[in-house]
């Protein structure tokens, strides 16, 4: 029996084969699920608002976040109509979407995937009538008249579940699953770290990462792989985090999660965890466009919201049933602290995984420069990906 | 636990996720059609698998669900390539798209929900044996299933009359026919039997290993069966080792950055691809290579 392909033909069906695979793997979710939504509100002079996700509006994590807030905009808003479109890649598809949405009216866009950033940009400077506003990204230098980025200070509330993490760990192992290593990812971990460092300095935070924002296989390879290296507490900065909650739940080990208040999955291992509320921030950026004073405003720039200034959009997930009394009131009275200008969890001394002095006693780091932080703490351990 | 052995033990349980679908895929292209919709018969699969669990609370009706949906996500393929006479790729393709999208609509609302997953059985006796004990006997049921399909399909393949019309039809279904039997009924059973494997891969995702539904779970692990069926050179010993394999390189990126060794990202991204892909080249090129005929003539016909 022989091999009667034509050989280029077999060559031909693999290569397809493998390039459907790599577009698989690249640009899940597919657009072919995108959908888009209208919710309209009463009559009178009405602003059409568009919002842009990356993955699905139910994914019990950041888009399900983002998706909820822009509703709630939607009724509490007067003269708002929101139009969303969700599973959109961080392609030119995104380009597209917005373009899209211009031409059912919309006069702001928010896109609010980090790697939207390039085309968001680009959007505004090439449609000036256009406000686009984009979620996580940080422009060095002058902003368009019609573009601004907003966040928040996500390490804060991070470093606050950290402490619940370092409270209730035996082992003193914590496991942190992240997708990629951006400087957002590594403030977190590090946040994470000194948290529990606060509250026991024999923790340590191990690493692992996936390069996907939401693969479950290899988030489960990976909680499998820090559960066995004998982590007892899991965390994750992931877009879905089901998969990371379920392998803690099966090994009856504790979870701190991110983006939403997952705890009715896991009620006996739910520490706590960060949530995203952005519906004040979307409301005050909108209202501040339809009073005409969005140029200049400081929504027209970098826009970080803090604990200080008490419009942080991520805020601290209610405690879980196994947080003792104690410990939730030690977590509280730090982020009572943390409410306060000039406090910061990257206060010094704090050293990186070398030794090497990050920040100086006495000395706290600023915004910009946790946003460009490449050292892991000590305490971390693992190893940042080489590239 | 060493580290070898958690790659093991974590490339064996997600290994499974790709080696249902391949075994699946291996008795359709046995038969001469090949599924390019395995990705999205896994997803159909995981969704009815978890979807039934939760609302039923049986993991055994979840597994049977997973088996229906992609029983059914293959009856649709057959229809078209089979009845229909479409192009083998392009309905593969499609019924890829169309059971993204459809699951995506409909598994929305159980991205939030809970649902009983597989419990870990240690095989008594076994799974006390040093060392191999616990990389090989202590799994869940669909893992023990992948072990018994190899064996069955590897027997019916070469020991029995059905085997051997079945292989005829994905020669010569001309043959088949002559000799009287049915090659479009043969061959409408074969894409549906396997597509419910594809189906049971997906359940051993949603309700097995992973435990949680979630869209386009699957990432591309459904094109990863169909690509190691082809470089197993349709041998069910080799898709075996392949799909493991495969599992084991997915887990060991994970292993050594717990462990804390530095490795290149992408080389880490890309090893699970590589590993699998170098080492079925080199078998398959010192065994006999043989795609079934009739499968090679449906391909060329579309190129």
């Amino acid at each position: 029996m022989g091999f009667r392909i034509p050989r280029i033909r077999a060559v031909g069906v693999i290569a397809a084969a493998a390039l459907v695979a790599a577009i698989a793997a690249c640009s899940s979710p597919g657009s072919s699920t995108s959908s888009a939504t209208a919710v309209s509100t009463a009559g009178g002079s009405s602003l059409t608002v568009g919002f842009i996700m990356v993955g699905s509006h139910s994914d019990y994590g950041y888009n399900q976040a983002v998706y909820v807030a822009s509703q709630a905009v939607a009724t509490s808003v007067a003269g708002v109509k929101v139009i969303t479109a969700d599973n959109i890649p961080e392609t030119d598809a995104v380009t597209q979407t917005m373009d899209s949405m211009v031409n059912d009216g919309a006069k702001v866009i928010f896109a609010t995937s980090y790697g939207y950033f390039p085309y968001a940009e680009a959007f505004a400077k090439a449609h000036p009538n256009i406000i686009v506003l984009h979620q996580g990204g940080y422009l060095d230098g002058k902003f368009p008249a019609n573009f601004g980025t907003y966040w928040g200070e996500a390490y804060e509330p991070v470093s606050l579940g950290g402490m619940a993490a370092g409270g209730l760990t035996k082992t003193n192992k914590l496991g942190f699953v992240y997708a990629f290593p951006i400087s957002q990812t590594i403030a977190n971990i590090d946040a994470f770290e000194l948290g529990a460092l606060s509250v026991n300095p024999k923790a340590q935070t191990y690493i692992v990462n996936t390069s996907n924002w939401c693969d479950p296989l290899k988030q489960k390879e990976a909680a499998a792989a820090l559960l066995s290296q004998g982590v007892d507490v899991l965390t994750q900065h992931q877009d879905c985090q089901s998969t990371v909650i379920e392998a803690a739940k099966a090994a009856g080990k504790y979870v701190v999660g991110y983006h939403y208040d997952a705890e009715t999955l896991d009620p006996t291992g739910w520490l706590t965890g960060s949530a995203w509320n952005w519906a004040p921030l979307y409301e005050s950026i909108i209202k501040t466009i339809m009073s005409g004073k969005f140029t200049g405003s400081k929504y027209n720039a970098n826009f970080v919201g803090t604990f200080a200034d008490h419009d942080n959009p991520l805020t601290l997930a209610p405690f879980g049933s196994s947080v003792p009394a104690s410990l939730q009131t030690k977590i509280l009275a730090e982020e009572k602290v943390l409410d306060t200008a000039g406090a910061s969890v990257f206060k010094g001394p704090i050293a990186c995984q070398n030794g090497k002095t990050l920040v100086a006693a006495g000395q706290v780091m600023t915004y910009a420069q946790i946003n460009s932080l490449s050292c892991l703490v000590k305490g971390v351990v693992g190893t940042l990906p080489a590239s | 636990m060493n580290g070898l052995e958690e790659t093991m033990i974590g490339g064996i349980e997600g290994g499974t996720a790709i080696l249902l679908p391949a075994l699946g895929e291996l008795i359709g292209e046995r038969a001469g059609v090949i599924n390019l919709g395995t990705e999205g018969c896994m997803l159909v699969g995981a969704l009815s698998a978890f979807a039934a669990a939760s609302v039923t609370g049986s993991v055994v009706i979840g597994i049977l669900a997973g088996l229906a949906g992609g029983a059914v996500c293959g009856l649709l393929h057959a229809w078209l390539t089979v009845i229909r006479r479409a192009d083998q790729l392009a309905s593969g393709l499609v019924i890829w798209f169309l059971a993204l999208g459809v699951t995506s609509v409909y598994g929305a609302n159980y991205i939030s929900a809970t649902a009983p997953t597989l419990a870990i059985i240690n095989v008594p006796g076994l799974s006390k044996i040093p060392w191999v004990g616990p990389i090989l006997f202590e799994h869940d049921a669909l893992v023990y299933t992948g072990y018994l399909l190899v064996a069955v399909i590897w027997f019916v393949f070469y020991r029995t009359q059905l085997g051997l019309v079945l292989r005829a039809t994905g020669e010569r279904p001309e043959v088949v026919a002559a000799a009287g039997r049915r090659p479009a009924v043969i061959q409408i059973a074969a894409v549906t039997i396997g597509a419910a494997l594809s189906g049971l891969g997906g359940a051993q995702l949603s309700i097995g290993y992973v435990g949680n539904w979630f869209n386009d779970m699957t990432s591309g692990y459904g094109f990863v069966a169909v690509a190691v069926v082809l470089f197993a050179t349709w041998k069910p010993v080799r898709v075996l080792g392949g799909a493991y394999l495969f599992g084991m390189a997915l887990a060991a990126t994970s292993v050594l950055q717990a462990h804390g060794v530095s490795v290149n990202q992408y080389l880490l991204d890309a090893a699970p691809y590589l590993i699998t892909l170098i080492a079925l080249v080199t078998v398959g090129r010192r065994g006999s290579a043989s795609a079934p005929e009739a499968l090679s003539r449906a391909l060329a016909r579309t190129g």
